[in-house]
């Protein structure tokens, strides 16, 4: 019982994770309707960001915890928001328009040159960091098992949920959020009607790498060790807890990313660990045979 | 455009090129013989990017104005001039692969490159029946060329079957496997496809790798058996019985090199062959109609699903022949050479031939495995130019070298269709 | 037009029976009965949002029916129960359809849109593939005899100058056209179309009109939905009226057009008035 409430626990703050780079995801496939291959490398950049923001706090003898990992952050959003920024411009703006294989190459492409990039600037070797924060509460004790709630888990869920309700906020009350959703549901009338339609998606994209800043962060300061290739398989995943949400609703993502953090968690406590990204892709499967609009998507019916 | 606008195009391109390089490049993360992390700084690494960002930004903005890049597709002044010359690329394409061995100054070298290259064309033009001709994505085609090679190595090492019969089991199973993965998701839109068989591909890596008293783990399979030329293996022995010894030559590994060029030669051009035929068919008609509309398919009574498995099912089994080549040229097989990636790489090579075309796909193999090849000695940097080239092609063309299709039946003359017209698919 | 018009002499080709479509809680199709008679041209019109396009779709099988049945008669066969059809067979069963939004296949020729309605034919006779990539004798002519269908229908339809040309190439009427003679290489015994004469010139019309009752005239009945009064009235043996998802007429041309509920469902007046024909 306390085993399975520990791997509750540890399932919803690797989930919160999960969510805020499926956000990403969600984000660009509704407003122009292409998956984003490169947003798991984009989170891969934000933690490397992040790390090297840590470490020049450290030289920099900044030592107090909270105001160091608030300081990362910044730094890590805005130097992946640009990133983002970038990436649109390059690889997805020119291609607009009536493509449909050349922008998948495209990112595929790109992809390859962020984890490259990464690898042949700073090394292919992982990178370990010390905890920044540490220590927990005990929750709950079973005989001489200790459930442990962490800070750092308190941390990421409270992080995590800050930058969603943010995000919320911009998303229902802003007109920024507006002309997203106003592109969303039909490109050519909301530019018709006056809505700057390239910078409303370059502020999408801008707003995805900043959430999948924040994750890279939380990943960063959770795992204490970062590779170059942590982007695909994150990335994959994501993308799996999105399409189980329902492609194109944000809430939807947060679920499923909740969900695929849980399923994972259990999956390795309980069965074995070397197949449970095995249990991540066949649940993309699965949802997508079985329930191809997710949990709180959209019925799209075909007009003949 | 006026060097003015040019100057302060490249100006904000060097200082998002700062922003960009600045922390990832200024700033290296190194392991200090403690084990603990410090950071290296690199600024003059910093400043070359830059300056090369600004120099080229203001080049481009020059040259090509304010629009910059813009893609192109359909014909242009310069595939038009190639199409014209395509009467004679094709067959000097053929002729050259025909008589590479014997080309004066090939050597085992460039035999291993022709070889590479080759089985990415017939790959790419497996992987082409889906993609170029019915219009499905597919993200994880590298699976049938897995399971084509893991098919013959457990065959040819468990019960000794010689190459000839193991090959079309092996592709009589990758298809089979089509056919199965296929069944299920082949209703799926577009991109939820592409995605699908991207898992698809990754759990069969995964198993690969972990079901270890079947496929030899993350070790593979080794001590596949060599190729030997109908019967007669490729010893160095020189006696009777070896290839060398039956016809009389000094005995070298040369030939069994040039053996497994012909060997891949005579499988993609069989791949090119049915590919061929079966466009003139009703099948292959049915495959690119449905490319162009899958409703007006299924108006006029074409099983959409049939239809779609079988460009599934014969794409997967062209992938499994390849793979049982690559396993026996190997020798060795592991999970390694099966990743995302690779798929990524045969899928690139088909969009980039464009519109279904086999002549595209083959010149797209070339250059791009070709490629790959002559950059050896950036080493590291070698998969941070492909990647980046990868995307700059895309940008320029769009839909690929290949700017028009050709009908396959006409009253009168046959006459190139404009690759404006013809449709992607939507999966 | 059709004098003789007593009932029980003119067979049914297709029975829509109660059909209904519920999508969500909207009710776009409701109980919906009619029938049309072998041999006949039959009109579908109604007012925008009436729920013709949904009555056809059902028929031709692109949306299964909340409810209801629909049937194709058969000569010296029972009925075929469309509604339970799978997309693609319907087709094999002998109705075809065009589209409002034109769904010709761009990127291939004309003669190409035509040879893959002949798919089935054609499949049988290659072998299903195999047999034709190994060169079986049988193909070669079964091809040389589809092309020969498609000349004709080429012909038929003015289109035969422009056989190789890509059909997304070719001008508007020229695809209504082509899409028609397409939906006739698969030998309909029922062509379905969905508004031929949208955005057609009277000259056109005109045309479209001849080119419906030369098809009647060889055999196939035709159901259409149209907006162009002209054109049905000229051409339809019966009218069918629908409004609001429901079926407010089903007669003869001039009655439907005197019917005060049809004046009503198009004028929009909540009372039907007394009108001069």
């Amino acid at each position: 019982m306390a085993y399975a409430l520990q791997q509750l626990i540890n399932g919803i703050s690797l989930g919160m994770i999960y969510g805020l780079i499926a956000v990403g995801y969600t984000m660009v496939y509704g407003i122009i309707g292409m998956i984003n291959f490169a947003h798991g490398d984009v989170f891969m950049v934000g933690a490397f960001v992040s790390l090297i923001a840590l470490l020049l706090l450290q030289l920099g003898g900044v030592m107090d915890g909270t105001a160091a990992i608030l300081l990362m952050l910044l730094f890590s959003v805005a130097v992946t928001a640009l990133y983002g920024w970038t990436t649109e411009r390059i690889a997805y703006r020119p291609l607009r328009g009536s493509f449909r294989l050349a922008p998948l190459i495209s990112a595929i492409g790109l992809s390859i040159v962020l984890q490259n990039f990464v690898q042949v600037s700073q090394g292919a070797r992982v990178k370990p960091v010390e905890a920044v924060l540490s220590g927990g509460v005990e929750v709950f004790r079973e005989g001489d098992f200790a459930v442990q709630l962490s800070y750092m888990q308190m941390l990421i869920v409270g992080t995590t949920l800050a930058a969603l309700a943010a995000f919320t906020v911009l998303v229902t009350r802003t007109p920024l959020g507006r002309a997203m959703r106003a592109c969303e549901q039909d490109r050519k009338m909301a530019a018709l009607l006056g809505i700057d339609t390239d910078r409303t998606i370059s502020l999408t994209f801008v707003i995805g790498a900043a959430l999948a800043a924040v994750a890279g962060t939380m990943y960063l300061l959770r795992y204490g060790v970062i590779d170059f290739y942590i982007g695909f398989l994150a990335g994959v995943k994501a993308f799996t807890a999105a399409v189980l949400g329902g492609i194109g609703s944000l809430p939807g993502a947060v679920l499923g990313g909740l969900l695929i953090g849980l399923i994972e968690t259990f999956w390795s406590a309980y069965f074995s660990v070397q197949y449970k990204d095995v249990a991540a892709f066949s649940i993309l499967v699965l949802t997508l045979i079985f329930m191809p609009t997710g949990l709180l998507g959209r019925q799209e019916v075909e007009k003949v | 455009m006026n060097p003015a606008a040019a100057l302060r195009d490249a100006g904000l391109a060097a200082l998002v090129a700062f922003g960009l390089f600045a922390p990832l490049v200024g700033l290296r993360t190194d392991v200090s013989p403690t084990g603990g992390l410090f950071l290296r700084t690199r600024w003059t690494d910093v400043a070359i990017l830059c300056g090369l960002v600004f120099a080229g930004r203001f080049l481009l903005s020059l040259w090509t104005g304010r629009r910059g890049l813009r893609p192109t597709a359909g014909p242009t002044p310069w595939t038009a001039r190639l199409e014209r010359l395509s009467t004679f690329v094709a067959p000097a394409l053929l002729g050259l692969a025909l008589v590479l061995p014997f080309i004066p100054g090939v050597e085992r070298y460039e035999l291993d490159i022709g070889i590479l290259v080759l089985t990415y064309v017939m790959l790419g033009w497996g992987l082409n029946i889906v993609v170029g001709l019915a219009g499905l994505l597919d993200l994880g085609y590298v699976a049938f060329y897995a399971i084509g090679a893991y098919a013959y190595a457990l065959l040819a090492t468990t019960f000794g079957l010689s190459f000839w019969v193991c090959l079309p089991l092996a592709g009589i199973l990758a298809a089979f496997w089509g056919v199965l993965l296929g069944f299920p998701v082949l209703r799926l839109r577009g991109d939820y496809l592409a995605i699908v068989t991207l898992a698809f591909g990754e759990i069969i890596r995964v198993v690969l790798i972990n079901w270890t008293s079947l496929t030899g783990g993350p070790n593979g399979i080794s001590g596949i058996p060599r190729p030997s030329f109908f019967g007669l293996p490729f010893d160095a022995s020189g006696d009777p019985g070896t290839f060398a010894g039956f016809f009389g030559l000094e005995p070298s590994p040369w030939h069994r090199v040039v053996f497994l060029y012909y060997l891949i030669l005579a499988l993609a051009l069989l791949t090119n062959w049915v590919t061929i035929r079966l466009r003139r068919q009703p099948l292959g008609r049915a495959w690119e109609a449905l490319r162009e509309d899958e409703i007006a398919c299924r108006a006029l009574g074409i099983n959409v699903t049939t239809t779609k498995l079988s460009a599934f099912a014969l794409g997967a089994m062209f992938g499994g022949f390849a793979g049982a080549f690559f396993a026996t040229r190997q020798a060795f097989i592991s999970p390694e050479s099966f990743t995302f990636i690779e798929s990524a790489i045969i899928l690139a090579i088909v969009v980039l031939g464009g519109l279904g075309s086999q002549v595209g796909v083959a010149i797209a193999a070339l250059v791009m495995i070709g490629g790959f090849e002559l950059f050896r000695n950036l080493e590291e940097w070698r998969m941070l130019v492909f990647g980046a080239a990868m995307v700059v092609i895309m940008v320029l063309r769009p839909r690929g070298l290949v700017g028009t299709r050709t009908p396959t039946v006409a009253l009168g003359q046959k006459r190139a269709i404009s690759g404006d017209l013809v449709s992607e698919g939507h999966g | 037009m059709r004098t003789d018009d007593r009932p029980e002499r003119r067979d049914m080709i297709l029975e829509v029976a109660g059909l209904t479509m519920r999508f969500g809680g909207l009710t776009a199709v409701d109980a919906v009965s009619f029938v049309a008679h072998r041999g006949d041209i039959t009109a579908l019109i109604g007012p925008n949002g009436a729920g013709k396009t949904t009555v056809f779709n059902c028929i031709t099988g692109f949306y299964r029916p909340s409810d209801g049945a629909i049937r194709l008669h058969v000569p010296g066969a029972l009925p075929v129960e469309l509604h339970a059809l799978a997309g693609h067979e319907i087709a094999r069963a002998g109705v075809a359809r065009s589209f409002q939004n034109i769904r010709l296949f761009p990127g291939m020729t004309a003669l190409e849109n035509l040879l893959i309605a002949q798919h089935n034919t054609l499949m049988a006779a290659s072998g299903w593939g195999i047999g034709a990539v190994l060169g079986l004798s049988r193909y070669p002519r079964a091809e040389r005899e589809a092309i020969e269908k498609a000349r004709r229908w080429l012909d038929a339809t003015r289109l035969i100058e422009r056989a190789d040309d890509p059909a997304g190439a070719l001008p508007y009427g020229a695809q209504r056209r082509l899409e028609i003679a397409r939906a006739m290489c698969t030998d309909p015994s029922l062509l379905c179309l969905d508004e031929p004469a949208a955005g057609l010139n009277p000259r056109e019309s005109d045309e479209l009109a001849q080119l419906l009752l030369s098809i009647r005239a060889s055999g196939t009945s035709i159901l259409l939905i149209e907006h162009d009064m002209g054109v049905v009235m000229r051409i339809s043996d019966k009218v069918v009226v629908l409004d609001h998802g429901k079926l407010i007429a089903a007669d003869a041309p001039a009655a439907v057009r005197a019917d005060p509920r049809v004046i009503a469902a198009y004028l929009g007046q909540d009372e039907p008035e007394d009108t001069a024909a």
